[in-house]
């Protein structure tokens, strides 16, 4: 029998592996702490988060940054090409300025040509008085970032059909494109939180009815489906009217992805002992789906839901396109892209396909971001 | 097996009842319908010789029954095949249908294919070069087609076509062949204008399945069983293809289920643009009329293919994974 060691210091209670500074703060961090840090190592979800945000806060000053105001109609410029900013002219320093148009009607074709004229500098002007406008709708200004030099024009996105700046215009659908995401997505959010967690929580035949339900509209085409929802809006609606209509349609055909979520991290959780322990206590299902359950994977509800955020921006510019969506004065980027719809705008006036670039700047910021999220949603993986 | 596809059948008969339920109600949202405004046309016109044939439709179509006996008209009309009567056509709609349901389904079903083409090298090559510059770029490209709404796509690809290889502009054949039966140089042009719907629809869904067979494939590579092979010596090709590669196919057949519905809204779109002869621009058409039933017919109709798409991609799976096969379980 080998003699028992029996270590004669008295036990020190507080004697432990001591944690450098880094370590303590990491032990420590709450857990939105850590995914944000983990988040952060994603530079690609960074970077999209971003140019996210200034696109969304670019739609609070949407009328002071469009140097034309959105009906604004330019009737000696029909289908002009875009303008490019220079800097230098013939080699010597001017500061931004753009070469003005020469216009001759083809007489031939009767196609309107505008050739750049080197001769014709117009220098930007900033902070400038241009195209009156009402901020936000209510207060009157005409302050604008930036200006045509007085007489001549700043196209940067060319014209449309009806001479109005097209980036001006794209500046503007800014605003109905970016929110129809958000809003459908906090529908859709709602619903699948309510109907996901009821599913979830009750299980049995409440379980199979909603499972069900989802089922059948999952097995809708989804554009077939929002277009006929859309199609169904009464044709007397006021514009601002079919706009909430569309997201509202957005939102309910899309929550069935969160739904099904919801439901299988509840059906996981409810198990879990600090459920047991909330039921015990006499919590209602209601408090304790919202207030137990959903805030322990809310995190992974945030990323999925950025994740479908794209589809609904992509789906509006596609109803929009048909003309089933928002409708003029409205304006959005599906709107815009309503004047690009055959073939020969693409031959002739190629710029009209511009709100494009928006559209697949801010889809793939969404995904990038979401999947940055997903990854940081769970920092104890 | 056989227990299996009859319980998998049984299940589809309500969730087809549902989607009717569902469909009819659409079809009803409208505020009136499209006789009621064609006689108000009539009316204003002085003109009453066809109110005769309306007022015999709409007692044949039981307009002006109660909403349940009509859905129950309609839905007894559908089990015989019979779609209900497109007013702006002046047919009925099995007729303006005809064989445009097929062109769909071929269409989708050409695309799938595509899919499956492009996504799998692509994602095999992304798993096993991790994190590698081609895993990096070959992943930004599928996001960038799921990016650019597929209408524009198809317009830009359509002038590329047309500048490139001559292809007429619109339609599914050149203009010559429109009226001709089918022979090996209509086929040859319809192939000519098949690819630029492909390619569009494709590229939607290109994106996630090339990440899905990625993400699979690098969790199977990780497994025992994969570093015992290849410590024992296994060629890293045979090692790959033996076993991870047919573990990792599942979401081929899984995502038949995913992809036709997102590939038939797709191609109703494109369509739409390239006005190729499918259910799409006369869908969009029927429901900017108002031309209900036509409408109704075409979304019902979609989402049986849908549901039938679900069910033998659901038949497959349980044929290729004895555990869906005996566990008993849907998987959707």
């Amino acid at each position: 029998m080998s003699p028992r060691f029996v270590d004669k210091a008295p036990f020190d209670p507080y004697d432990r592996e001591v944690l450098t500074p880094e370590q303590e703060r990491f032990y420590t961090a709450s857990q939105w702490q850590l995914m944000w840090w983990r988040f952060k190592r994603h530079k690609l979800a960074v970077a999209s988060g971003i140019i996210l945000l200034i696109f969304y806060l670019s739609t609070l000053i949407t009328e002071f940054i469009a140097p034309y105001d959105l009906h604004t109609r330019n009737a000696q410029f029909i289908h002009t090409p875009p303008q490019r900013v220079h800097l230098f002219h013939e080699g010597q320093f001017v500061g931004p300025f753009v070469y003005g148009f020469a216009y001759r009607l083809d007489m031939a074709t009767l196609k309107r040509e505008y050739t750049v004229d080197p001769n014709k500098i117009q220098r930007l002007r900033f902070f400038c008085r241009g195209d009156p406008y009402r901020f936000w709708g209510r207060f009157p200004a005409d302050l604008h970032l930036v200006c045509p030099a007085e007489g001549g024009t700043l196209f940067l996105a060319g014209t449309d059909r009806l001479g109005r700046d097209l980036f001006s215009r794209i500046l503007h659908g800014a605003r109905v494109s970016l929110t129809v995401g958000l809003i459908g997505i906090s529908v859709s959010f709602v619903l699948g939180i309510i109907l996901g967690g009821i599913s979830g929580y009750y299980g049995g035949w409440i379980d199979n009815v909603i499972q069900r339900l989802i089922e059948v509209i999952r097995s809708f085409p989804m554009i077939p489906l929002w277009m006929s929802l859309s199609a169904a809006m009464p044709v007397t609606w006021d514009p601002l009217w079919v706009f909430f209509g569309i997201t509202l349609i957005l939102g309910l055909v899309d929550w069935t992805g969160l739904a099904r979520a919801v439901r299988s991290k509840i059906l996981a959780l409810r198990e879990e002992d600090f459920a047991q322990a909330a039921r015990l206590m006499g919590a209602r299902p209601s408090r304790i789906i919202g207030r137990h359950l959903v805030p322990s994977f809310m995190s992974h509800l945030i990323a999925s839901a950025t994740l479908s955020i794209p589809g609904m921006i992509l789906g509006e510019t596609a109803l929009s396109f048909l003309g089933l969506g928002v409708r003029a004065p409205i304006t959005s980027w599906g709107v815009l892209l309503n004047d690009a719809q055959n073939v020969n705008v693409v031959a002739l006036y190629p710029w009209l396909m511009l709100p494009v670039v928006p559209v697949v700047i801010v889809v793939l910021a969404f995904n990038f971001l979401g999947d940055g999220l997903r990854d940081a949603a769970d920092p104890y993986s | 097996m056989l227990r299996y596809i009859v319980r998998r059948i049984l299940v589809m008969i309500p969730t087809l009842v549902a989607i009717s339920i569902i469909t009819f109600v659409i079809i009803q949202l409208p505020p009136g319908d499209f006789l009621s405004a064609q006689l108000d046309e009539l009316r204003a016109q002085g003109e009453g010789l066809q109110s005769d044939k309306i007022q015999y439709l709409r007692e044949l179509y039981g307009l002006d029954r109660p909403m349940w006996q009509q859905y129950l008209y309609w839905a007894w009309g559908l089990l015989h095949g019979d779609l209900g009567y497109s007013f702006e056509y002046d047919r009925p709609v099995t007729e303006v249908i005809g064989d445009r349901i097929f062109l769909t389904f071929i269409i989708s079903f050409a695309t799938i294919l595509f899919t499956w083409i492009i996504a799998f090298p692509i994602g095999v090559y992304s798993a096993t070069h991790k994190y590698s510059w081609g895993d990096h770029g070959l992943t930004f490209l599928g996001f960038l087609g799921l990016a650019t709404p597929n209408f524009l796509l198809a317009l830009v690809l359509l002038y590329l076509s047309n500048v490139w290889f001559g292809t007429s502009i619109g339609g599914l054949v050149d203009p010559e062949y429109l009226d001709q039966p089918m022979s090996w140089g209509k086929f040859l042009s319809v192939l000519e204008h098949l690819w630029v719907p492909v390619v569009v629809i494709g590229t939607s869904g290109t994106a996630g399945m090339i990440r899905r067979l990625r993400a699979n494939l690098l969790d199977e590579l990780q497994k025992p069983y994969v570093v015992t092979a290849r410590a024992k010596g296994l060629p890293p090709g045979r090692a790959l293809v033996k076993y991870p590669l047919r573990m990792a196919l599942n979401p081929f057949i899984a995502d038949i289920g995913n992809l036709l519905p997102e590939f038939i809204s797709g191609s109703a779109l494109v369509a739409v643009v390239l006005s190729l002869p499918t259910t799409g621009p006369i869908l969009v058409r029927a429901l900017q009329t108002q031309d209900m039933y036509l409408a109704g017919s075409f979304l019902m109709l979609e989402s049986f293919l849908v549901v039938i798409g679900v069910l033998i991609s659901d038949l497959l799976l349980a044929w290729l994974d004895p555990r869906i096969r005996f566990g008993g379980a849907t998987t959707r």
